[in-house]
């Protein structure tokens, strides 16, 4: 997984409630059996327009952030169905991060699985954020992970709170299924007695 | 003295294999897995790529239900070539690693949460973990289930576990009796509204109270089930003796005095008294109407009886663009009566409401009656043993008799991965769980609410109040 340490770059606003995966990843693009060509797929109806040309109003075909790293999104963010393509297809248009006050379980996961750090702030520090960087002149953040802060253009400095166990992680890239697979012999032993305390769960 | 402990505290600590920090993480022992043919390739691609194996094979069962065809006459062709690619792929990969599969020609196939429970492969205490949200179904028997995505199915298939983070805990109390005509589906919706669809981000609801008590174990399945859309990552209920008597017979539950023992146990299964929760809602269903949606998420619901709201009246400038948004795209006008929105499709499936007392109550409101002229009607059972006892119960004809097609399992039209899509501006009445932009086709909109009301509307073309459609139902 590739590390997260410290990233800038542009920061495009998308702060409508209940954004959930089906918005972010259509169906018809979940038909794969790999990763590949997800970027397409993502957000598709408010990205392109009927005529498969990209929608002007969207705020990724905008000129300010059509590269953006980072999402501000708003609450509860990646709601509903449990599908990792909606992150997959986020890295691949190359963000890196999201800031928002909510994000929905599953997906939280799923961007600690991918490298994507998802941020969560109050909603007075995501306001803030939010009216400096819908200004194209200032909309380049600098998300700070090992320091744990966001800078913003206007030289704003806001500090967020990560777990240390999930901040090692992505700092690191580890692989979770190696770290994990370092204790098999605990899971073994603690297996052999669950199964045998309760011998209907063989 | 040890301190009194909720039932989720319970599963967790019964399941941790260590602690791995002093913030609540934890490395949790998975029992069962559920594995579907959409959300689990890239997870065995993961295991081939890396040369592992998988810890327990018998800890998983899968089952073909997203992509798969649901026309009335069972084949094994899928509808395009990436399910095909899906369901070839998936074949390969249970044969490859040991794992046991319903393909879409066996006689136990269907929806992986409708199929699950039926088979008796979920019990009460487990924990379980699938690459589906709707996975907090099981938590109607007791058992602790919650959806994961795709890297998470990986590490559980190499290694029985999950990095597991303790969540808070909420009691939802619900109280009074339900009125004729209504349904957990209603009780369901309702708390999401009052809630909100991040009512319960962070939490694992204990569903407790009369009201709770009194539902079937079925009914209860479609409340756990609905529990996501309130954000809530598992959501359970203490088994009882309904579930005891639901699961005895099922083929995998265990027998004789194994059985005895387990039952033993289970009845251990419930939060102990003075157990203090993180929240407590309560909702008192005694003047519950039914509910529908006329929004673009569960939370955007109302009793049938309601009007589409004004956003005009919401003070917050982000909320309101967010309700006129929904509007727009719902093609509703602010003050309609809901009762008046004319339908062009019925759908009635999904692990939500597809199980054989929602086909029963489905069958009580159609039976004699015909499905209105302008409406397609379509009922997917939610496995195919449902399917199979629903034609010896003789609902099939009636449904046939009143003019809905009658299909093959599979979660169809619920998400619409398969060739059952609707069209743009098309507008259905709808069984299941998700009314999100998109969800049943792309311009599509979706209107949730329980079967027996989805039945009424299917009849009268617009969304209808069940209890003065067909009254005593």
């Amino acid at each position: 997984m590739q590390p997260f340490t410290t990233i800038s770059g542009s920061a495009a606003p998308f702060l409508a409630a209940n954004i959930d995966t089906d918005v972010i990843m259509p169906k018809q693009f979940l038909k794969g059996i790999d990763r590949q060509g997800l970027d397409r797929g993502l957000f598709f109806d408010l990205r392109f327009l009927a005529s498969g040309e990209p929608n002007p109003d969207f705020v990724l075909n905008q000129p300010a952030w059509q590269d953006a790293a980072f999402l501000v999104t708003g609450p509860n963010f990646g709601c509903g169905s449990s599908r990792e393509h909606a992150v997959w297809g986020l890295k691949q248009v190359g963000i890196r991060a999201l800031i928002g006050t909510t994000f929905a379980g599953i997906f939280y996961d799923n961007c600690q699985r991918n490298g994507v750090l998802a941020i969560q702030l109050d909603a007075g520090q995501l306001k803030q954020i939010a009216e400096v960087i819908s200004v194209p002149a200032t909309a380049q953040i600098r998300v700070n992970l090992p320091g744990q802060t966001i800078e913003l253009a206007d030289g704003t400095r806001i500090a967020f709170e990560i777990d240390a166990l999930r901040k090692q992680s992505l700092l690191l890239g580890l692989d979770a299924i190696g770290t994990t697979l370092q204790r098999a012999g605990q899971i073994r032993a603690f297996e052999a007695r669950h199964l045998a305390e309760n011998p209907w769960l063989g | 003295m040890p301190s009194p402990r909720t039932l989720y505290q319970k599963h967790i600590d019964s399941h941790t294999v260590c602690d791995l920090d002093d913030q609540g993480h934890v490395l949790l022992y998975i029992d069962r897995q559920v594995a579907n043919e959409y959300t689990s390739p890239q997870a065995f691609s993961g295991l081939r790529d890396t040369g592992r194996k998988v810890w327990r094979p018998a800890a998983t069962l899968a089952v073909v239900d997203h992509v798969n065809p649901t026309a009335p006459t069972r084949t094994a062709a899928m509808p395009d070539a990436g399910g095909a690619r899906q369901v070839s792929y998936f074949e390969e990969n249970c044969r490859d690693f040991g794992i046991e599969l319903f393909d879409v020609l066996d006689k136990r196939q269907g929806i992986e949460h409708v199929v699950a429970p039926e088979q008796g492969f979920i019990l009460p205490g487990m924990v379980v973990a699938a690459g589906d949200s709707h996975t907090t179904t099981y938590g109607a028997l007791g058992a602790f289930g919650f959806g994961i995505g795709t890297s998470e199915i990986e590490h559980l298939l190499a290694t029985q576990t999950l990095v597991y983070k303790r969540l808070k805990t909420m009691r939802v109390t619900v109280e009074g009796e339900l009125g004729a005509g209504l349904t957990s589906k209603d009780i369901i919706m309702a708390l999401i509204e009052k809630i909100g669809a991040s009512g319960a981000t962070g939490f694992a609801i204990e569903f407790t109270g009369p009201a709770i008590s009194d539902l079937s174990v079925e009914a209860r399945m479609t409340i756990c089930n609905m529990a996501v859309e309130a954000g809530a990552r598992g959501a359970f209920m203490a088994p009882d003796d309904k579930v005891f008597a639901y699961l005895q017979l099922k083929p995998r539950a265990p027998k004789g005095e194994v059985w005895e023992q387990a039952v033993e146990r289970w009845k251990g299964l419930y939060s102990d008294h003075g157990a203090v929760f993180d929240s407590e809602v309560s909702l008192d269903v005694s003047a519950l109407e039914p509910m529908v949606t006329w929004g673009t998420s569960p939370d955007q619901a109302a009793p049938v009886g309601g009007r589409v709201p004004d956003p005009a009246s919401q003070p917050d400038p982000i909320l309101r663009q967010g309700l006129q948004r929904a509007l727009d795209y719902m093609g509703l006008k602010p003050g309609t009566p809901l009762n008046e929105v004319v339908i062009s499709h019925a759908f009635i499936g999904s692990c939500t409401n597809a199980r054989i007392e929602d086909l029963r109550d489905v069958a009580r409101v159609v039976r004699g009656q015909r499905v209105a002229a302008h409406v397609r009607a379509m009922i997917v059972p939610g496995s195919t043993q449902v399917r199979d006892q629903a034609e010896d119960e003789g609902l099939a004809q009636i449904f046939r008799d009143a003019g809905f097609e009658w299909r093959q399992s599979g979660c169809s039209m619920c998400l619409a991965m398969n060739d059952d899509v609707l069209a743009p501006g098309d507008r259905c009445a709808s069984s299941t769980n998700r009314n999100f932009e998109g969800r049943q086709g792309a311009g599509a909109r979706t209107h949730l609410m329980s079967p027996a009301m989805v039945a009424a509307a299917a009849i009268t073309g617009h969304l209808t109040d069940v209890r003065a459609f067909a009254p005593g139902v």
